[in-house]
């Protein structure tokens, strides 16, 4: 079990790392020359040598690369990706300072999606008509074709500019918050409803659905006292994607109905090329990513009394 | 008594060798796969040659027909300089799906290449390349395709290659599990036994057996990077303005949603319809290929 603990640990720890080498050498080294990027394309022209020299001075980029990678490192485990270029605060600051407006809009849009996903399952488990099944399993494959911008467009021209019951932009109360939290929601939904429509269907055919219907009891007393319990942790495992989705959609949601956010930050500063904030929010995503994975692989065998059995076997040394 | 080990070591391909008619027969009962077929045929034929579908140019406009709704003269109706926005979707539709099909074969080629190099050598090989795989799976694709864009430079060219850059990690894992699964495959055994190299038996063996869940995937893909490309097109990452790509079409016509909403939703209704059917008929040959 320890073991296991540590090699999942390592892992994840080793993606975090990788993930800010792999941005240093994209957006420190590979550039051909870093400074420029540092000023807005526009104004390139007009900068003198003097200031260049100084800039590369104050970001280091005068010194060797391996020395500038081992002192931005440095500062990264302590949390420090250096300072904006645009505003010139510190990225960990500027990031901390959005963070709660995505996360708000993002854990809204997970609990809706799970709402809607299990809803999904569980009709296309219990009903005993095959249109309604073959219409309502559509709906994942639907959610993921469509555009995050055209259905954040389609919601905006609807219920603010048609109907009116929502403001369009801005992210002030809980009414700015339903069509953005809906939108994101969608792609979200698409991949969790098809994990478990499978594994609703997968479990309703199982042994153990055979005993209880020999038992005497009814579809939907299966559904809700065998199948729910047994078919709802799969969704665990997509956590990880699910995540992602979440950042994905936060970007394009952000930017179509102009709320603050990690995702339109991001966007900005892609934008702008302000390199250490990007590479702060890349590295920040990395590491999300990779404790949720960690998190979900360390419950998941608490969750489930079978998966433990199986490490138990496997790993004669656990404790 | 080598005889009997050959065939055992040519096993049939998977998929099926059915007579065209007999395809086209099975297509005509599944109503919405042929509806998909005829969706993604018909883009296809706009990429290839638009004048065919449409007489409007994509660039000149009639400044005096700015924003018409939707009518018999102009399927998806104007934009704000009076472009028939059913020509500029039509011409369009080259730019998104050129950058699609470059991006799913960078995926598609460097993937498989990876996962197959890893899953045949395993050992260290496997080790490094599986946990350079984690990291570029740790990473939203979306997120890291706008930072590849940003260091490469904006144009459509680049959001193809950030695409296919970005979800290479998908093919490599999905060819891995499924080369893993083959080499302990008898006919794989028997081939050893018959004296051939390990190259000639990954190419002549290995590769076949293991490329129909990855062009499975790669049919999957195809949606889902026609998606990524407009997403980045919509995001300012693409084609410069005059030039019709689907994502910067909605981008165009998203100003003026509230006072004329067809600018921005006929081109991406048109981009949501192409990507379901991709969907669907990835969805068919994945039940068709399944073992």
């Amino acid at each position: 079990m320890l073991r296991y603990l540590a090699l999942k640990a390592g892992r994840a720890l080793f993606v975090v790392w990788a993930a800010f080498t792999l941005t240093f050498v994209l957006l420190f080294v590979l550039p051909a020359n870093p400074v420029d990027l540092l000023f807005d394309p526009a104004e390139l022209n007009t900068v003198t040598p003097e200031v260049r020299a100084q800039v590369a001075e104050s970001y280091g980029f005068n010194k060797p690369v391996v020395l500038q990678y081992l002192a931005r490192l440095g500062h990264a485990l302590t949390g420090d990706f250096g300072n904006s270029v645009q505003s010139g605060r510190s990225v960990t600051a500027t990031i901390l300072d959005v963070l709660p407006s995505t996360l708000v809009l993002a854990s809204g849009a997970l609990v809706l999606a799970l709402l809607v996903a299990f809803a999904i399952a569980l009709v296309a488990t219990s009903t005993r008509r095959p249109w309604v099944r073959n219409l309502v399993e559509a709906l994942p494959s639907g959610a993921v074709s469509v555009p995050v911008f055209l259905s954040g467009i389609l919601m905006l021209q609807i219920f603010s500019f048609q109907l009116g019951w929502f403001p369009a932009f801005g992210d002030r109360g809980v009414k700015s918050l339903v069509l953005p939290v809906i939108t994101l929601a969608i792609p979200v939904a698409g991949p969790i409803a098809q994990l478990l429509v499978r594994s609703f269907a997968t479990e309703f055919r199982s042994g153990y659905v055979t005993t209880s219907w020999a038992k005497g009891a009814t579809r939907s007393g299966i559904i809700v006292r065998d199948v729910f319990r047994n078919a709802g942790l799969p969704a665990l495992t997509i956590a990880g994607i699910t995540f992602g989705n979440l950042i994905a959609g936060s970007v394009i949601t952000e930017t179509v109905f102009a709320r603050q956010g990690i995702g339109r930050m991001t966007q900005a500063a892609i934008n702008t090329l302000d390199v250490p904030l990007v590479q702060g929010v890349v590295v920040l995503v990395a590491a999300s990513f990779a404790l949720i994975n960690l998190i979900v692989d360390l419950i998941y065998p608490l969750l489930d009394p079978r998966l433990r059995a199986a490490l138990a076997v496997g790993s004669p040394r656990a404790a | 008594m080598t005889v009997p080990l050959d065939t055992l070591a040519a096993p049939a391909r998977r998929g099926s060798a059915r007579p065209l008619l007999g395809r086209l027969g099975g297509l005509a009962r599944q109503p919405v796969l042929m509806v998909s077929w005829i969706i993604v045929l018909v883009v296809i034929g706009w990429a290839v040659a638009p004048r065919l579908f449409t007489s409007y140019s994509p660039y000149e406009g009639d400044s005096a027909a700015s924003f018409a709704p939707p009518s018999v003269e102009h399927w998806f109706g104007t934009d704000r300089l009076g472009r028939d926005l059913f020509a500029r979707t039509v011409y369009g539709a080259h730019t998104t799906l050129t950058a699609t099909l470059l991006a799913v074969l960078i995926a598609f080629g460097i993937g498989t290449v990876a996962g197959l190099i890893a899953g045949f050598s395993g050992g260290i090989v496997d080790t490094a390349v599986m946990r350079l795989v984690d990291v570029f799976l740790a990473i939203p694709s979306l997120l890291l395709a706008m930072v590849v864009v940003s260091v490469l430079g904006y144009s459509t060219q680049n959001i193809a290659l950030a695409v296919g850059i970005s979800s290479i990690a998908s093919f490599a894992r999905v060819m891995r599990a499924e080369v893993l699964a083959v080499v302990t495959q008898d006919y794989v055994r028997a081939a050893y036994g018959l004296g051939r190299g390990r190259l000639g038996v990954m190419l002549r063996h290995v590769v076949p057996n293991s490329l129909s869940s990855v062009v499975a995937l790669a049919a999957l893909e195809v949606g889902t990077a026609v998606l990524a490309v407009a997403s980045l097109g919509f995001l300012g990452y693409g084609a410069p303005p005059p030039q019709p790509e689907w994502g910067l079409l909605v981008a165009e016509g998203r100003d003026y949603v509230a006072t004329h909403p067809w600018a921005a939703i006929m081109p991406g209704l048109a981009l949501a319809l192409v990507v379901v059917a991709a969907h669907r008929i990835s969805t068919s040959y994945r039940k068709e290929h399944r073992r």
